[in-house]
């Protein structure tokens, strides 16, 4: 803004800034912002269909999430299962997945080390990023299933028994799940914190090295410190994106988050009402905690990135 | 001293080793699972069902004939439909974000700091917080099964907006726009002429990535298209799952697979470069 200056005049042309953001904006309302609105509208409505006969829409207040917390019969609140069951497996994928980037990410900056043939390795560790991970999904589904290749090598090896199943055992559907997630993220995390490391000052490499300072020092003293802020960027935004987790668990156990619902994430029970009984109500309630979750999270971050800048 | 020297560089050169052997297997990792995929691909369900081989089978085109023609999952189609919603989301989402930021960016009026405010503000709003609204509208209105309803929404990306926002900021002299209209351009021209341009290297990486993204989207395409005719890929990937796997063409499943990534695959191999470079600078900078 400050480079406009006075002489430009620009004041006659501000209708041509309506004209141009006037789509933006009119799009965003009708197919954006309305039908959020309507997704919180929804969630104080009974509306749903069973069979062929439409329920509701009745005004219901806050039924859908009094349903959403009571406990089931087996005394679990279904949501919070699915809540742990996603945070769960995020963990799994997300405490390798940044350990590994960040060590790479030290490695490939360190002036030292001299690491060769960094672009052609980039490359490969970011492609699964862009994989369908829906086909990835089921390439992993094909090949871990009792038909697939992988069981007979490792029942041959003796790792495994021939009586196991990767799809009816908790650990093995979601440390797939998890290992669908590391592989697809690592590459990016590694890129985004390359490029933290490359924009830190490296006359403060050098004279902590002439000070003396061992590479650990140097590393929990100069890197990580001046790396917070997009360590923190990247590690909520990975969060973010694992709460949405649906992709991967629903096509490796297709859409039943089997065993035993063990895998089913939150969207994975969203997805269930909206897609089999289009029941918006409780789909809109599930919603609107999500949205309620995520906005706490983008809280944090863009807290955490002000603070450090300030 | 130098003895001490000595230890050092031992030190450094098996740290090195370490580190070239981590990387080579995390590589090796990532490539393995496409390698046995594009091998299993070439290979009849008997060769299958023999168990793995690093051989490939020899029966890639048989494969691929048959996937292309099977009458239930229509691949072509399917392929098809993504193009459509791919191509028509990354245009869409593109210029509409450029135009939006040279708005934003070049114009002085009111309300231009609260538009960019609310932008920023949209950002984080999960997409799946808009599903359901979005899925009850597109079936009061009879829009389910219609390609366009994925493509429009593209129009109003805010975070594309935020990358070409900052590209502006960045590339863009204001001086360049003032010229422009001493020679008697319009705003409008100036910008699909002038503007543009200038804006090729951020349009090109954003339209990769949006390309990408609504190839691969399977949560909304997926509650929205129902009818075989319309469907995109990842949707067909999905259904192959919930079928009776049995009866499967083994050879055949790998080939649907491969189909699904393979577009995605070429473009990368190609661009790979810039894919990369887009990546930190499109989210690092905020």
């Amino acid at each position: 803004m400050k480079d406009n200056k006075p002489k430009v005049k620009s004041i006659s042309y501000a209708k041509w800034g309506y004209i141009f953001i006037i789509p933006f904006f009119l799009v965003y309302f009708i197919f954006t912002f309305y039908p959020q609105v309507l997704t919180f509208y929804n969630s104080f409505f009974e509306n749903f269909r069973d069979g062929l006969t439409q329920i509701g829409p009745r005004f219901v207040g806050f039924d859908n999430y009094k349903a959403l917390l009571t406990p089931s019969d087996s005394g679990t609140i279904d949501i919070l299962k699915y809540f742990g069951n996603t945070i769960i497996m995020w963990i799994m994928g997300a405490v390798p997945q940044f350990v590994i980037a960040l060590l790479l990410a030290v490695f490939f900056t360190n002036t030292r080390l001299n690491i060769k043939g960094q672009g052609i390795m980039k490359t490969v560790i970011y492609m699964p990023n862009l994989i369908m991970a829906s086909a990835f999904s089921m390439l992993f589904y094909t090949l871990f299933s009792n038909v697939g290749p992988i069981k007979p090598l490792l029942v041959q090896t003796g790792i495994i028994d021939q009586s196991f199943d990767f799809f009816f055992t908790t650990i093995s559907v979601r440390g797939l799940v998890a290992t669908l997630n590391f592989l697809m993220w690592f590459g990016n995390t590694t890129i985004l914190l390359m490029a933290g490391i490359q924009a830190i000052d490296e006359s403060l490499f050098e004279s902590a090295r002439l000070d003396g300072a061992s590479s650990t020092r140097v590393f929990f003293n100069i890197t990580m410190p001046l790396l917070k802020p997009i360590f923190v960027y990247t590690f909520i935004t990975s969060m973010i994106g694992g709460l949405q987790m649906f992709d991967v668990p629903s096509v490796l156990t297709n859409a039943k988050g089997t065993p035993n619902r063990t895998v089913m994430t939150v969207i994975m029970y969203l997805n269930n009402y909206l897609g089999g009984s289009n029941n918006y109500g409780m789909a809109g309630a599930i919603s609107v905690i999500l949205f309620i979750v995520t906005a706490i999270l983008s809280i944090i971050v863009f807290k955490t990135i002000d603070r450090d800048k300030g | 001293m130098n003895k001490k020297n000595k230890i050092a560089s031992i030190q450094l050169t098996l740290l090195r080793i370490l580190v070239y052997a981590v990387i080579i297997l995390l590589c090796f990792l990532c490539l393995f699972f496409f390698v046995m995929l594009i091998i299993n691909a070439s290979r009849t369900n008997n060769q299958l069902q023999r168990g793995f081989t690093l051989i490939p089978g020899g029966h890639f085109i048989y494969n691929f004939k048959n996937a292309f023609t099977d009458s239930s999952i229509q691949i072509p189609r399917g392929m098809v439909n993504s193009f459509i919603v791919a191509a028509g989301s990354a245009i869409c989402t593109t210029y509409f974000s450029a135009l939006t930021a040279y708005g934003i960016y070049v114009y002085n009026f009111k309300l231009k700091k609260l538009a960019y405010t609310f932008i920023i503000a949209v950002m984080m709003i999960p997409t799946q917080v808009s599903a359901v609204g979005f899925v009850q509208l597109a079936y009061k209105y009879g829009l389910n099964n219609k390609l366009w309803v994925l493509i429009v929404p593209s129009i109003a990306a805010p975070a594309v907006f935020f990358y070409m926002y900052q590209y502006l900021k960045a590339t863009l002299p204001l001086d360049i726009v003032e010229a422009s209209r001493i020679d008697g351009s319009s705003e409008f021209v100036t910008f699909n002429k002038i503007v543009l341009p200038i804006m090729k290297p951020a349009i090109a990486v954003q339209m990769i990535f949006s390309f990408v993204a609504a190839w691969n989207n399977y949560f909304l395409p997926a509650l929205l298209l129902t009818s075989s005719d319309k469907k995109t890929v990842p949707i067909m990937i999905a259904q192959l799952r919930s079928a009776d796997y049995s009866k499967f063409d083994m050879g055949k499943v790998y080939m649907f697979i491969l189909l699904a990534i393979l577009p995605v695959i070429v473009v990368y191999i190609f661009l790979s470069k810039s894919i990369i470079k887009g990546v930190t600078s499109g989210s690092v900078k905020g």
